[in-house]
């Protein structure tokens, strides 16, 4: 397999550098060296037929699981040994592959609570205000994602598109550098979509977020990402923008000769 | 909190003060035993119900309390100062407990607090020289404040009352708080907690250590009611008790303990004319309660209340989660 990768030749714009990662689950190597870098501002996306490594590769970014070599540094930090909370402190949020709100806290709740460990010290969070001086910041952004008539209702009580809205605008609500989507569309309707896909590219815009998407629709995947990886076995087999990957004919090999 | 609550708790309050007026010493100290289990069971719940991890040790927790008072203020130290200082070690012997216990998730605290009761049994019968053995201690005072003596039951009665008052608020701040926040997220979905920057081993041990700090003052309040303490008063039928309390109220309702308690103590006096029956009457009003509402008395007032007003299902759940 002749794997081309072209790493980002500068460093300092790197939000993201994985370097050299594996991991094996017994004899199978789950992700098999993979080294690549994401840049501030940009849309990354991950594809890949099941079973490539994608989800692994997150797990290992994201300090889920312990790579058996190699290294990930978020804004040139490394995460080995962090957990989930202090990772999301460096600045990096997440969605998970299932649906992940607190269904029997409002919308509003779910949002503050996704921004309030940032906000001051455990004191100020104990014996400060109740929204830790959210409520405004929060209104905004659940406005940003056109949630604004549901701010009060309980999360529980949305519909499933609409809680993919809210989860994704959790994730965004702490201002971090790098997000991590997985699979963001799934389950998502048409029009739910449009409406998702255009929030992320406005988000994208505005306040130059950087995302790395995994995602099975290749609509989705090529009409928001700026860049593309693609992992078969382990491995990125290729990489480039949506139209050089559209065209590739290793790709199209690993997605229909499997 | 919106205008129709707090005229619901100011009518409470009132009640509460208007209750033991004219009432005999027995009455008047069944109260006062609410009080005090709200109070534990209210710990309870910050630990069950909001962080949702179960813990066997309540009684235990007042227990030490109970005996950390009786011992200090025996030996002349004020109960303005005793009670704290019960707080404090009950706080200290929680987080010490849970630390190791709450690496591992799942009911690796039930079983820590289930061992931690019985070892606390065990010292409180075995150390004589300390806690005067299976005789307990016996002669505990009741304190003064500035010239107003709780001797009298109904003066230790408005006593405890304003201490419950003054918990209720500072635990109304707290599960109102971003802390509060942080533990419900805990109960929903700890690893999504996690993932948004809450530190769910912290956060999950501070609600265990707070709650059995609460029990720690349940006991410190306990010693001088009864002015007897012995060990069985604390034993693991009591922690279980307390955790009735709870679950039957409601957990994660902020009233529900305090309606669990009430039921848990005052519903077998009520009871006491089934005489032998008693027991087995209430143990079956309980089971039927929970088949037919899991979540306790507070879940079935909901209940009730939705379909009598025919309010819309989403509302109703929503004020369901502002407690």
């Amino acid at each position: 397999m002749t794997a081309h990768v072209r790493n980002a030749a500068d460093a300092g714009a790197s939000v993201l550098s994985v370097r050299n990662i594996s991991k094996a689950f017994g004899g199978i190597k789950a992700v098999d060296d993979v080294s690549f870098d994401v840049n501030s501002g940009e849309i990354l996306g991950l594809i890949g037929p099941n079973g490539s490594g994608k989800s692994t590769l997150f797990n290992c970014i994201l300090g889920q699981l312990k790579p058996d070599q190699g290294e990930v540094r978020v804004n040139g930090q490394s995460v080995a040994g962090k957990r989930a909370c202090d990772l999301n402190k460096l600045g990096v949020g997440r969605t998970f592959q299932m649906l992940q709100v607190f269904p029997q806290m409002t919308v509003l709740e779910n949002i503050i609570l996704a921004g309030q460990e940032h906000q001051g010290t455990m004191f100020t969070r104990l014996f400060g205000p109740s929204d830790a001086g959210l409520t405004e910041e929060a209104a905004k952004l659940i406005d940003f994602f056109r949630l604004g008539h549901l701010r009060d209702e309980l999360a529980g009580s949305l519909s499933y598109g609409q809680q993919k809205l809210l989860d994704a605008a959790m994730a965004f609500m702490a201002g971090p550098s790098l997000v991590l989507l997985d699979e963001p569309a799934g389950g998502v309707n048409l029009t739910m979509l449009e409406n998702l896909k255009e929030r992320l590219v406005a988000f994208n815009r505005e306040r130059g977020s950087t995302f790395v998407v995994i995602e099975h629709n290749m609509d989705f995947v090529m009409s928001l990402c700026t860049r593309i990886l693609v992992l078969a076995g382990g491995r990125i087999i290729a990489e480039g923008t949506p139209a050089e990957i559209r065209s590739n004919p290793e790709v199209i090999e690993a997605y229909l000769g499997g | 909190m919106n205008s129709r609550n707090l005229i619901l708790v100011l009518v409470g309050i009132a009640a509460l003060i208007a209750a033991p007026l004219g009432q005999g010493n027995y009455v008047i100290y069944v109260l006062c035993s609410w009080l005090i289990f709200s109070i534990a069971a209210m710990g309870l719940n910050l630990t069950l119900g909001y962080a949702g991890q179960v813990s066997l040790a309540q009684a235990a927790f007042m227990g030490i309390g109970a005996y950390t008072t009786a011992l200090l203020t025996m030996a002349g130290v004020h109960w303005i100062f005793a009670a704290p200082a019960a707080m404090v070690l009950c706080f200290v012997i929680g987080l010490v407990l849970g630390y190791p216990a709450l690496r591992v998730q799942h009911h690796f605290l039930a079983f820590v607090t289930l061992a931690f009761s019985t070892l606390t049994f065990l010292v409180l019968r075995n150390e004589e020289w300390l806690t005067g053995g299976s005789l307990g201690l016996v002669g505990i005072m009741r304190p003064k404040f500035l010239g107003f003596d709780t001797m009298p039951q109904l003066h230790f009665y408005y006593f405890t009352l304003a201490v419950f008052v003054l918990v209720a608020l500072l635990f109304w701040g707290l599960v109102h708080s971003p802390w509060g926040r942080a533990f419900k997220a805990l109960r929903e979905n700890p690893i999504r907690a996690n993932s948004l920057g809450v530190d769910i081993r912290r956060m999950t041990l501070l609600a265990f250590a707070i709650g059995s700090a609460l029990g720690g003052l349940a006991g410190a309040l306990a010693a001088p009611l009864v002015q007897f303490i012995d060990p069985p008063a604390f034993s693991l039928m009591h922690s279980l008790k307390i955790l009735l309390m709870v679950v039957v109220g409601g957990s994660g309702y902020f009233f529900g303990p305090i309606l669990g308690a009430g039921l848990v103590i005052v519903m077998p006096e009520f009871l006491r004319f089934t005489e032998g029956y008693y027991l087995m009457i209430y143990a079956a009003m309980v089971l039927v309660l929970m088949i037919v509402c899991p979540t306790g008395l507070i879940g079935l007032g909901r209940k009730f209340a939705s379909q009598f007003k025919g309010r819309s299902v989403r509302g109703d759940l929503k004020e369901g989660a502002k407690l």
